[in-house]
């Protein structure tokens, strides 16, 4: 958050600690932006609103129009195209095991390239497990696969600055089923580019 | 078996409470029981008009039943004593009452209202506590616990937990509610909603502050929140994942797990998200972190051995020692407030159970009889254990005495409960 937005954003924490008064403070968290919104709600007696994190970004921030991509590209986006192997954006990862399978290397040699010809493009790089154990345990794991897909990316010349290795461990399943096809789906790593 | 402790009276203002709203709560399922349990009998009080619902003898009951050391006795149907003068103790006795509760309410301008009750052994016809209190409606469950805590600790010795709080995360379809409920699971509030993910809540050792994972970044961050106004701070949010976020006792500091220099390795960080320090090294998985109640130690889960187990790091850092030694899953430690005992998840036969290592003898024993536990914490006072299992094909919470022989499940229909926390 930059120095420029913080008095707008004072001055609508401190109206919306006005609006919502009463003895329950209830605030929005809306600077993700496109991320899942969350609001979190005083439990206790009552006080103000106060943080800047919980604080709506209302329709204060920079307006901006689409740009037609044929204007600066000849064709569509690579990434999009359903031949392309960078249309593949799931690793999957057998039983117990974090190691990236061979069958993923055409994928993950195309999406290298991807990212050593645009610089300016970052990958979030989401492990994931099944659901059978602690979720905490889980979230570790999970990110013993994102890293290493992160490693075969980095062993495919993709600089570490373009690349995020983040766990979601078991809450975010592809298929909520408790069958060994179900864990399998679940077992996996996401590519995520942040631009999409 | 009944011991004296000396005449109290004295009013007593109920902590601060937040104001009631009608939610759906949770269900209360009560399964076996100590084997000797003390015999009382809770007479309803006098009531006065307008009082809230349900009576105090009821939330008072609800709470030492859950317990497992009560044998509630009837008392509907007879003569409602007030003062001790009054009570037939032959009669009592008759009915094997070792002990009984009696009390009046009393309406109070301003729609408050003055509850006193008193806490009388049957067998040597003495008073074991009286107390009066002055509550406002909103402080009517407040009140309640607190008689149950009284009773327990005049009957058992050991202090109640019944005025404690839980925090437990609520997921219906892809809505994510954080909330904080009485230890009986009943006024629950919601304190965080979310599309994404949230895990872990951990209350601060004076119970003001949760911390938390949520995803709503598309990662893990963790948070700290103040209960009292619903604001936050993201204490650890680095690049790779946070997580696990665990109270030192002082309130000030936090274990965190982070993945921002190597795999998931613990770290220790000011509640402000300030002097980021490393504690565990060397490339393994390390989570789950915990401290010991002197502060002076940190357990965790490690695969650092080749399976999942706990293992102990003093907080100056150095080497870890292992603690679990059987089985090839053992998760999520919990450690009891006097420091004696560990609770943490073992898998055996392919159920994921609650196991209570004593850490003296390393004796260990499963305290539940379900197959998908989770996430293992002590009430306040030892006594008991609150987790997560899943019945039914749902998400629900349940609690287990230290001798495995009394089981609670909070459930509310149709929803999904996971990830509870125990806390002051």
């Amino acid at each position: 958050m930059n120095r420029f937005v913080w008095p707008c954003l004072l001055a609508l924490a401190l109206s919306a600690c006005g609006s919502t008064g009463g003895t329950q403070a209830t605030v929005e968290d809306r600077t993700g932006g496109t991320t899942g919104a969350a609001t979190t709600t005083g439990a206790g007696t009552a006080a103000t609103a106060g943080g800047a994190e919980t604080t709506p970004l209302g329709g204060q921030g920079v307006a901006g129009s689409a740009l037609d991509s044929r204007q600066i590209d000849t064709g569509v986006d690579p990434r999009k195209s359903p031949a392309s192997p960078l249309s593949s954006r799931s690793i999957f990862f057998d039983f117990d095991s974090f190691v990236v399978k061979d069958e993923y290397r055409s994928v993950l040699e195309a999406h290298a390239g991807y990212l050593r010809a645009r610089r300016d493009a970052r990958v979030i790089l989401q492990g994931n497990t099944d659901e059978r154990g602690s979720r905490e345990y889980n979230l570790a794991l999970g990110q013993k696969r994102a890293e290493a897909v992160r490693r075969a990316l980095g062993v495919l010349g993709v600089p570490d600055a373009q690349m995020e290795a983040v766990s979601f461990g078991e809450e975010k399943l592809r298929n909520e089923g408790d069958t060994d096809a179900a864990h399998a789906e679940n077992r996996r790593t996401d590519i995520v580019y942040t631009d999409e | 078996m009944l011991r004296a402790v000396p005449l109290l009276s004295l009013f007593l203002f109920a902590a601060l409470l937040a104001p009631f709203s009608a939610r759906a709560a949770m269900e209360i399922q009560v399964v076996g029981g100590a084997a000797n349990k003390i015999a009382i009998a809770l007479v309803p009080f006098q009531t006065a008009p307008g009082q809230p619902a349900p009576a105090l003898t009821q939330i008072a009951g609800d709470d030492l039943s859950r317990s497992g050391q009560f044998r509630l006795l009837d008392a509907s149907g007879v003569q409602q004593p007030v003062e001790p003068a009054q009570v037939d103790y032959g009669m009592w006795r008759a009915r094997g009452a070792e002990a009984m509760v009696i009390g009046q309410v009393v309406a109070l301008p301003g729609g408050r209202f003055e509850v006193r009750f008193r806490l009388l052994d049957v067998v040597r016809q003495t008073q074991l506590a009286g107390y009066s209190y002055n509550v406002s409606a909103g402080q009517w469950r407040a009140t309640g616990h607190q008689i149950a805590d009284i009773v327990y600790e005049a009957l058992t010795g050991v202090k109640g937990a019944f005025s404690s709080r839980i925090a437990y995360v609520q997921k219906q379809g892809r809505r994510y509610e954080l909330k904080v409920a009485d230890a009986d699971g009943q006024n629950p509030r919601t304190v965080v909603r979310s599309s994404e993910s949230i895990i872990s809540p951990r209350f601060s050792p004076d119970g003001a502050r949760l911390a938390y994972v949520s995803f709503e970044d598309k990662k893990p961050v963790v948070y700290v929140q103040s209960l009292a106004d619903g604001t936050r701070r993201k204490v650890a949010a680095f690049k790779g994942s946070n997580s696990a976020p665990a109270w030192a006792p002082d309130g000030r500091r936090l274990a965190v797990v982070l993945t921002r220099d190597d795999a998931s390795q613990i770290y220790l960080i000011d509640a402000d998200g300030s002097g980021l320090t490393r504690l565990t090294h060397g490339g393994n998985l390390d989570t789950e972190p915990v401290f010991s109640p002197d502060g002076q130690s940190v357990y965790f889960a490690s695969d650092r051995g080749g399976s999942p187990q706990i293992y102990q790091v003093p907080v100056a850092g150095g080497e870890p020692r292992r603690v679990t030694f059987s089985g090839s899953y053992n998760v999520s430690p919990a450690v009891s407030p006097n420091g004696r005992q560990l609770a943490y998840i073992s898998r055996e036969g392919g159920r994921f159970q609650v196991r209570l290592h004593e850490l003296a003898s390393g004796q260990t024993r499963v305290l539940t009889d379900s197959a998908r536990d989770e996430s293992p914490s002590f009430a306040p006072n030892g006594q008991a254990v609150l987790y997560a299992t899943v019945l039914g094909g749902r998400g629900i919470l349940g609690t287990a005495s230290l001798d495995g022989r009394t089981h609670a499940r909070l459930s509310e229909p149709g929803v999904d409960a996971r990830e509870p926390a125990w806390g002051r």
